[in-house]
């Protein structure tokens, strides 16, 4: 700790080392290559060392994060105004979201964020072949995330639960179940038709990557054979993770109840309708008369002369609501965040292709340090979408 | 605290696995702490306002441990830290100021006209039934 307050930010290194070449720019006017500099392998040739290469690419990656926090920043940005104004909305909207499975996919990706943490250290210590198990088991978790994510959303989607434009642009596209106008209860036990569909494009690449394999191996490129079958192995991850979330959806909508939502709540199961004002003033009506004279007649109930009441003392809660935007929030937030997944598995294929080609060594393990600090950002963002749209009750 | 191996260069500092593990198992029981806490408030008599700000503490904990450690930020350079943690500052403002002029285009908004328009709302299941017969 002490060492580093005692050195130099790469900043003022740069600003240092355009003063002394400004001054020295005469005397090395026909060397362009630095070639007085013992270069070892991996030090571009504009750099000095080894740690001012490492630090300059430091400094990039945590401006890039910057950006990164901001641009997310947006979204928490909807999040909180909408939540200011509409707290009723998340209360009503959290039964549509399983925290079990979201807590499943946070303990994945901390888990992710330790073998990061440990590929890292392995690659500052020189050891390859370790950093690299690490980081295929960093990218079957990344890949497993995905996989929770698929059956939640194909879950949803299953509900007709959609960003808010698709609800209100076609609103009769909302009959669906056994009502008109209904958004219809997943009902059925089994593997939904969309997740289904989801999941061609990991198997796709399933077998691409078994295949592109099979043929390094084949034509005596270990190096690519090894590398795809740990691509496959990563995909399969998908499967792994889609497969664990179907099975806990299956359990909990097999378990007692047929009612879709009543193991998540103790009240009354919900579901969504699209509605005008007017058919939610009815419903209103009807619901409070229901519960006036529950102990009579329950046939005879409607349109009692409740509704009349309470057509007089309509109820704030009732008016304005619009959880179509909750869910837009949702998809927003957690498919950005998706987005951001995907691209880290892009980028930890690329570190895990140099730890097979065995390229880190103690004074150049950079990217991976930088692959490392992008995954834990990641991680370090649904860390907060986890609480904020998983855990509102 | 890192290892100190003295064959490495200066600017690499391998966070011991004990410490790695550690801070592992502590975002786990965070974890575990927030999921136990966000139902404590329908059983406890706790007033609801905390559920809110004792997650956000709770998420932020995590946060500085995963900073702190996996993302080296103990060790770092000062500079980079800082650069970091500025980002904090403009979401805060980015957010805060935002809220502050909230409520200023609310006249449009309930001017709209949504009467006719179909919207999602959430209603128990029986009501549906209800809707569906009147």
């Amino acid at each position: 700790m002490g060492l580093a307050k005692t050195r130099q930010s790469p900043g003022l290194l740069l600003l240092l080392k355009l003063e002394t070449d400004m001054a020295t720019v005469d005397a090395h006017a026909d060397d362009h290559h630095h070639d007085d500099h013992d270069h070892p392998p991996f030090i571009a040739h504009h750099f000095d060392d080894a740690e001012q290469q490492f630090d300059s690419g430091k400094l990039g990656i945590w401006l890039f994060l910057v950006t990164e926090v901001l641009f997310f920043s947006g979204l928490f940005v909807a999040y909180t105004l909408y939540r200011n104004h509409h707290p009723e909305i998340f209360q009503q909207a959290h039964v549509f979201l399983d925290k079990y499975l979201g807590g499943l996919n946070t303990i994945v990706l901390l888990f992710s964020s330790l073998t990061m943490a440990l590929a890292v250290r392995s690659a500052q210590l020189g050891r390859n072949k370790n950093c690299g198990i690490y980081i295929l088991i960093t990218m079957v978790c990344a890949s497993m995330f995905l996989g929770v994510k698929a059956v939640e959303y194909s879950h949803k989607w299953d509900m007709g639960i959609w960003v808010r434009s698709s609800w209100s642009s076609d609103a009769d596209s909302l009959s669906y179940g056994h009502h008109e106008g209904q958004l219809g209860i997943a009902k059925s036990l089994g593997v939904s038709d969309r997740l289904i569909w989801l999941s061609a494009i990991p198997a796709v690449l399933l077998a691409g990557s078994l295949i592109a394999s099979v043929i390094g191996f084949v034509t005596k490129k270990e190096l690519f054979g090894k590398f795809m079958l740990a691509m496959s192995v990563m995909v399969g991850g998908y499967f792994l993770g889609a497969g664990v979330g179907q099975v806990y959806q299956n359990v909990k909508e097999g378990s007692g109840d047929s009612h879709e939502h009543a193991s998540l709540q103790e009240q009354q199961p919900m579901q969504l309708l699209a509605m005008t004002q007017e058919d939610q003033d009815h419903a209103d009506d009807d619901k409070k008369s229901d519960d006036a004279d529950h102990s009579h007649d329950e046939e005879h109930s409607h349109g009692s002369e409740k509704a009349e009441y309470d057509k007089e003392h309509p109820d704030p809660e009732t008016l304005d609501r619009d959880i179509g935007i909750f869910f837009s929030i949702y998809y927003c937030m957690t498919g950005l965040h998706a987005i951001h997944i995907i691209a880290g598995i892009i980028a930890l294929a690329w570190i895990y292709w140099r730890c097979l080609a065995g390229h880190w060594r103690s004074d150049y393990f950079g990217p991976v340090d930088y692959v490392g600090l992008y995954w834990h950002l990641v991680d370090l963002i649904w860390i907060y979408l986890f609480p904020l749209l998983y855990l509102i009750d | 605290m890192s290892d100190h191996h003295d064959d490495l260069p200066r600017f690499n500092h391998p966070v011991s696995t004990k410490l790695l593990f550690g801070v592992f198992f502590s975002l786990i029981g965070l974890t575990v702490l927030t999921v136990v806490t966000s139902a404590l408030w329908k059983v406890s008599e706790l007033p609801e306002a905390f559920a809110f700000p004792v997650a956000m503490i709770i998420a932020t904990m995590k946060a500085f441990l995963v900073c702190a450690f996996f993302m080296h930020m103990w060790w770092d350079k000062g500079f980079n830290v800082l650069a970091f943690l500025s980002s904090g500052l403009f979401v805060a403002l980015f957010i805060g100021l935002t809220l502050m002029d909230s409520s200023h285009y609310q006249e449009n908004i309930d001017s709209f006209p949504r009467n006719n328009v179909k919207q999602p709302v959430i209603v128990p299941i029986n009501d549906g039934g209800n809707v569906e017969e009147t």
